[in-house]
């Protein structure tokens, strides 16, 4: 649509990028986008892919609320250009799940009561599923340290470490 | 109370599952076709005025479909009555893009709308604004000088009480004093979703919006208001708010700029604030508290002043309780307490969770701590040597005041008759261990507001009322009353809330939702039964012929009578007696004041920390925050309100603060990786203690709230206890390093 | 953000051919801190080129002993690799001191030797900044300027560095090792990033057209007696106050060499080899230990809110030479910090081996 002020327009040009098709495969499925190399993977995860359960906390890598897991590691989505991930697996918080079974990640947060307003909450689910992956974490205190890259403002964390100590506990593969 | 089967009873989230799955949706996670995008452009000056806007090369880049200034702006309401919202203080209310003045920096000044996100936030950077610079003044020390008494109040802030006694001839004449001033500093609320406003077009000049808010209806009433709407056009939802604290209680910046755009485009528009521009609106305001306490020999308290200054901005006059609160806790015959405000070119603060009594409580808690330390007393002791059984301000009893189980249950629970009394006297290996203990009080509000029950013919109940769930347990608690009053399961139960088209609630805050929308439902729900009863009785030979509903009890979806169980009626054999598709109930709860009590809900906290001195690392290494709130519906969230607000509690003493360059004005440290607060690892063990409160008189639910009692007096707590691991008082908070060191 | 156009280079040659061939250009690897300065309109490159597929991951062994770090080894893998883990832990500590678990798997190696500073001021466009946009002046020499620098500071820029790994690395003589037009070098880690001096928008001494692409270690990991220890506003997840890389090669209780490596505290890693000089020869003593401290810290020089890191850093020296002499290095998960504060005159390292 045309714009609604009158105001000029430069008469320099300012084009905007080109558009890349990119492959990512999302919580199983091949999703082809067409995406400009300013578009940040969590950009791409929520506008272009409908999947908005990835947050947008701060946009800069300080509070964790974007974390997804990429080739099964936890990054930080909102730090991440889509058109580099070309390629990848990426999982979200809406790939956790079987069917209508909950991850026992998810199915622990709900117990334990490890979220209040729930906007951490995909992040911190995806980062602990990452920290289960990476077999590090044995102990409270490392559970901690390697969680303190997702902030919980209503402040969740001794229900957060709870609920990742049971699904530890649980699964002796985790704790390698 | 009889048993119960759901209220009381620990409960998950009913909203949980759609948190845990990424299913909840948020205000800027609304998709679809033709939906434009705004970015705020934010004035980078603290003072002055627009000179001129370049709006030509963002204008230029493709996909940009506008840029809103105060320069070409659709019209927007010219009187300051337009923009007040329910919660407003005195004064003039910012209007976003109204004028060319700046009056903080950060100021948005125009909108940037596009076709993309990324579009939008590249033509922002090439927006030319040329600005006439002032000098702003930031700097609250300087300003306390003119401090005043704010002339007009805000509405539901009790000023400082009238002087008991005479404070000053009874300090001097005291056998132990203390004297100090405290310090807290700006605070922002940061939840983790950050603003954000999605406005519907949906023609015929109708818009839906997404807003991110505590208040549906407030934010409705505003945006009709401001752009000169009939109400019914304006509807606005927020099923999922991404934490608020506050923050949300007035309409906020993004809702202006989001609604102009799509009425002056005629389309959907997106607005989404950087966590950057989070730190360009409101936060808990600076003060400087002067506290002066004398006691006699024995501890019992003979003066009591406390004078604060806090800060606002040029254009309102924010005002909150800081200094009442020593009247309404402690017993003492001579007491003077005054407010003033110090005017800044900032934005007006706004609440914060337990406004004013956080901040005071601190003061207070930390100068009752002093005091003890000077009259050679347990702190506890002191506390319990002026326990107070009515509310000195206006001498009232309390509806209810177990403050004294909560002394007595934290402190067995945390262990405190092992405390040995002088500072500097616990260590474990290498650091030093100090414990200390404060009160916390707020007050037990309530407020009017309503809802709806609706019982389908199939046994499912709706219901619903406007209040907003900020993460607090809302959906759970009105699902759990509900259930508890029909007798169905939870899962038959379907919570509305959060829709300005449902039935009339005020902003969520204050901590006053459970208490006011827990007994609308309830209500509701009580007429329910009625109806169902009537029915029920049409039943051919209906064996609860004659009852009246006191004979009756609704369990298990039947209506049986109390004194033979065997008698009973099943909800859906009523509805189809009754030959309704649906019976519905609408209620509203408005609080009763008999005035003869005082409503307060009270906490006793305790707090360990581990200090390593030489380097001045300071560890929370266990809070016990023994909490009387009446009754507890949901113990399982009520836990999760306390342990998050202790969790605030720990970032008030160690961490938060929002630093200002007073020569450009401006809030430096804008970001979450430079504004701190808590992270994992920085939280070790909170006990949450429930003490048993009985209270009859303030609702017949019996229940005060507990949203905000949990971070009053914890910020004390973790000072107190820094004093006792290592004989340094900071009265300065966030304690940091360099502070703890110097 | 601005407008950018975005390439991938399939090897060194191509990737050191395509910056040569663009001044605006800037490579990417991680991301991690260059997206976060774009999205500031800090950074405007007008090209990025995309450097994340070059073959530069691998992490192997040196012909004299050594380590060779690929430039694209992310952070994470590189704190858990067990050649680090066993033969240079204080660079494994480093690493996991920083950032959060995400963003060290993310992060490359070559990418954190080119973080750029935390200052608040170069983060905000509306403020004036030599180091963003030289000329305009330092607003953080009478501004906030808690986080700043102490050492090595001009009037221009009062900046640090915010990398914990460059901290471990400059204790541990690394190297860089960097391909240009005319082919590789490799540059002391010393000689890596410089101090501001009037141009403090130039953070490091790597030619606007090289790439790292290898980071190496000398043999000589410091493994038994080294900590790194971090002090911070909160306790994970901050930026350094004040941090320090220790490391001792201890024989009979006396020091045979000691490396100091500071963070948080100048524009780069501060090491003062004259300082870790004076302690050859010397018992592991507190009173050894001071001497080194104020040394390093003569120069040093406090603005209106970071005095206290003079302090704070003579006590951090402290602390850390202790526990490295005590072969008790800092854990990065439990928070207590290690090692008792020490007396006065007695030996650090308990008995005699």
């Amino acid at each position: 649509m045309a714009p609604r002020s009158a105001a000029a327009k430069s008469a320099e040009k300012f084009p905007t990028p080109a558009k890349l098709t990119v492959t990512l495969v999302v919580n199983g499925i091949e999703r082809k986008l067409a995406v400009a190399p300013w578009t940040t993977l969590l950009d791409a995860l929520r506008q272009h892919l409908d999947l908005t359960g990835t947050k947008k906390g701060c946009d800069h890598g300080q509070c964790g609320a974007c974390t997804v897991l990429v080739d099964g590691r936890r990054i930080n989505s909102c730090l991440a250009l889509a058109v580099m991930k070309d390629g990848a697996q990426v999982t979200t918080i809406e790939g956790l799940a079987q069917g209508a079974t909950l991850h026992a990640l998810q199915a622990a947060f709900v117990e334990h009561d490890a979220f209040q307003c729930g906007y951490c909450t995909p992040g911190q689910i995806c980062s602990a599923a990452g920290l289960l992956a990476e077999g590090r974490a044995k102990t409270p205190d490392e559970i901690r340290e390697l969680m303190s890259g997702n902030i919980c403002r209503c402040g969740a964390y001794p229900n957060i470490v709870a609920a990742i100590e049971t699904v530890l506990s649980a699964k002796p593969e985790g704790r390698r | 109370m009889t048993a119960t089967t759901y209220i009381g009873v620990p409960t998950s989230r009913v909203d949980g599952s759609a948190k845990v799955t990424g299913v909840a949706r948020y205000a800027a996670e609304y998709n679809m076709r033709g939906m434009a995008h705004g970015v705020v452009v934010s004035s980078p000056i603290a003072r002055g005025y627009i000179r001129r806007i370049d709006t030509r090369d963002a204008l230029a880049v493709d996909g940009v479909i506008d840029v809103l200034t105060c320069e070409n702006r659709p019209n927007l309401a010219g009187s300051d009555e337009k923009y007040r919202d329910e919660v407003a203080p005195p004064g003039s209310p910012f209007r976003p893009l109204y004028d060319d003045k700046i009056r903080y920096s950060g100021q948005p000044v125009a909108l940037v709308v596009a076709e993309e996100l990324e579009i939008a936030r590249y033509a922002a950077t090439l927006l030319r604004i040329d600005y006439e610079r002032e000098q702003p003044l930031t700097d609250f020390e300087q300003a306390r000088a003119q401090a005043y008494v704010p002339p007009k109040k805000r509405d539901g802030i009790a000023p400082p009480a009238e002087d008991l006694g005479g404070a000053k001839r009874a300090l001097a004449q005291a056998a132990v004093r203390m004297e100090a001033e405290y310090r807290t500093p700006i605070e922002h609320h940061n939840p983790m979703e950050p603003y954000a406003t999605t406005a519907i077009w949906e023609g015929d000049g109708q818009i839906t919006v997404f807003d991110k808010t505590q208040g549906v209806q407030n934010s409705q009433q505003y945006a009709a208001n401001v752009f000169g709407l009939s109400p019914d056009k304006v509807h606005v939802m927020a099923p999922y708010v991404g934490g608020a604290f506050g923050l949300g209680l007035r309409p906020q910046y993004q809702l202006v700029l989001a609604v102009m755009a799509a009425l002056a485009l005629k389309r959907s528009v997106r607005v989404v604030l950087t966590r950057q521009q989070m730190f360009t609106f409101s936060y808990r305001p600076a003060t400087i508290q002067h506290l002066a306490l004398g006691a006699q020999a024995d501890g019992h308290l003979v003066s009591f002043a406390h004078d604060a200054v806090a800060m606002t901005s040029r254009f309102e006059d924010y005002q909150e309780n800081v200094v009442n609160w020593s009247r309404q806790l402690y017993a003492c015959p001579n007491s003077a307490l005054t407010y003033k405000l110090a005017k800044l070119d900032l934005y007006t603060p706004c609440d914060m969770r337990a406004p004013g009594g956080v901040v005071g409580a601190y003061a207070i808690e930390c100068a009752m701590d002093e005091l003890a330390h000077a009259a050679k007393l347990d702190p506890l002791e002191l506390r319990l040597i002026n326990y107070s059984d009515k509310d000195q301000s206006e001498d009232k009893p309390y509806t209810s005041k177990e403050l004294r189980a909560c002394y007595r249950a934290g402190a067995e629970k945390f262990g405190w008759a092992k405390r040995s009394r002088e500072p500097r006297s616990m260590r474990e290996g290498s650091e030093l261990v100090g414990w200390g203990m404060a009160t916390g009080i707020w007050e037990a509000l309530q407020v009017k507001a309503s809802a709806k029950a609706v019982l389908g013919r199939n046994g499912d109940l709706e219901v619903s009322s406007a209040f907003c769930d900020i993460g607090t347990g809302t959906y759970t608690f009105m699902t759990q009353i509900a259930a508890e009053m029909l007798g169905v399961p939870l899962y038959s139960v379907a919570a509305r809330l959060a829709d300005s088209s449902l039935p009339d609630a005020p902003v969520e805050g204050g901590s006053w939702t459970t208490a006011s929308l827990g007994s609308a439902v309830q209500e509701a729900c009580m007429g329910l039964r009625g109806q169902l009863l009537r029915m029920a009785q049409r039943v051919d030979r209906s064996p609860l012929a004659g009852a009246r509903l006191d004979d009756v009890a609704f369990v298990d979806g039947n209506i049986r009578r109390k004194d033979d169980a065997s008698r009973a009626v099943s909800l859906v054999d009523a509805m189809r007696a009754g030959d309704v598709e649906r019976i519905e109930q609408s209620a509203t709860f408005e609080p009763e004041d008999d005035g003869k009590h005082a409503r307060f809900t009270h906490s006793a906290i305790f707090a360990e920390v581990k200090i390593d001195e030489e380097l001045g690392v300071i560890r929370v290494t266990r809070v016990v925050n023994a909490v009387a709130a009446g009754r507890i519906i949901n113990p399982k969230t009520a836990r999760s309100q306390i342990m998050g607000a202790v969790v605030w509690g720990i970032g008030m003493a160690l961490h938060e603060e929002t630093l200002v360059d007073h020569k450009l004005g401006r809030l430096m440290n804008h970001s979450l990786a430079e504004y701190h607060v808590p992270v994992n690892a920085d939280i070790h063990d909170i006990d949450v203690i429930f003490v048993e409160e009985k209270d009859d008189i303030i609702n017949p639910l019996g229940v005060k709230g507990v949203g905000e009692i949990g971070i009053v007096g914890t910020a004390a707590a973790i000072a107190n206890a820094i004093f006792h691991a290592t004989g340094r008082r900071v009265r300065d908070l966030p304690i940091t390093i360099d502070k703890l060191m110097r | 953000m601005n407008n950018f156009e975005y390439s991938r280079a399939a090897d060194v040659a191509e990737a050191v051919r395509q910056i040569a061939a663009d001044p605006g250009a800037k490579f990417i690897a991680g991301g991690t801190n260059l997206i976060d300065l774009m999205k500031e309109n800090v950074a405007r490159p007008t090209r990025l080129i995309d450097i994340s597929r070059l073959p530069l991951s691998r992490v192997e062994d040196t012909k004299d002993g050594g380590l060779r770090i690929g430039a694209l080894v992310p952070n994470s893998d590189l704190a858990y690799h067990p050649q680090v883990e066993a033969r240079y832990p204080l660079l494994a500590s480093a690493l996991l001191a920083g950032a959060s678990a995400q963003l060290r798997n993310m992060a490359s190696t070559g990418g954190n030797l080119l973080q750029r500073t935390r200052c608040y001021y170069f983060y905000d466009t509306a403020t004036p900044c030599n180091k963003r946009e030289p000329g305009s002046g330092c607003a953080a020499v009478d501004g906030v300027n808690r986080m700043h620098a102490i050492l090595g500071t001009s009037p221009h820029c009062i900046a640090t560095h915010p990398s914990d790994m460059c901290v471990a690395l400059a204790a541990l003589d690394a190297r860089v090792l960097v391909t240009g037009p005319g082919g590789e070098r490799a540059i002391a880690f010393e000689d890596f990033h410089r101090l501001p001096g009037d141009t403090p928008h130039l953070d490091t001494s790597l030619a606007a057209d090289e790439i790292i692409t290898a980071v190496e270690l000398p043999p000589k990991g410091f493994a038994r007696n080294y900590t790194y220890l971090k002090i911070r506003d909160r306790l994970s997840y901050a930026f350094a106050l004040v941090s320090v890389a220790a490391a001792l090669d201890l024989k009979d209780g006396r020091i045979q060499e000691a490396r100091i490596a500071l963070g948080g505290v100048a524009h780069k890693p501060w090491r003062d080899r004259e300082a870790e000089a004076r302690l050859k020869d010397e018992p592991a003593t507190r009173e050894a230990f001071t001497r080194a401290a104020d040394a390093i810290l003569r120069n040093a020089r406090g603005f209106s809110h970071n005095a206290f890191k003079i302090e704070l850093a003579r006590r951090t020296i402290l602390r850390a030479l202790s526990q490295a002499a005590q072969a008790s290095p800092q854990s990065q998960s439990d928070k207590r910090i290690a090692g008792k504060t020490p007396q006065e005159n007695t030996s650090e390292t308990g008995r005699p081996r």
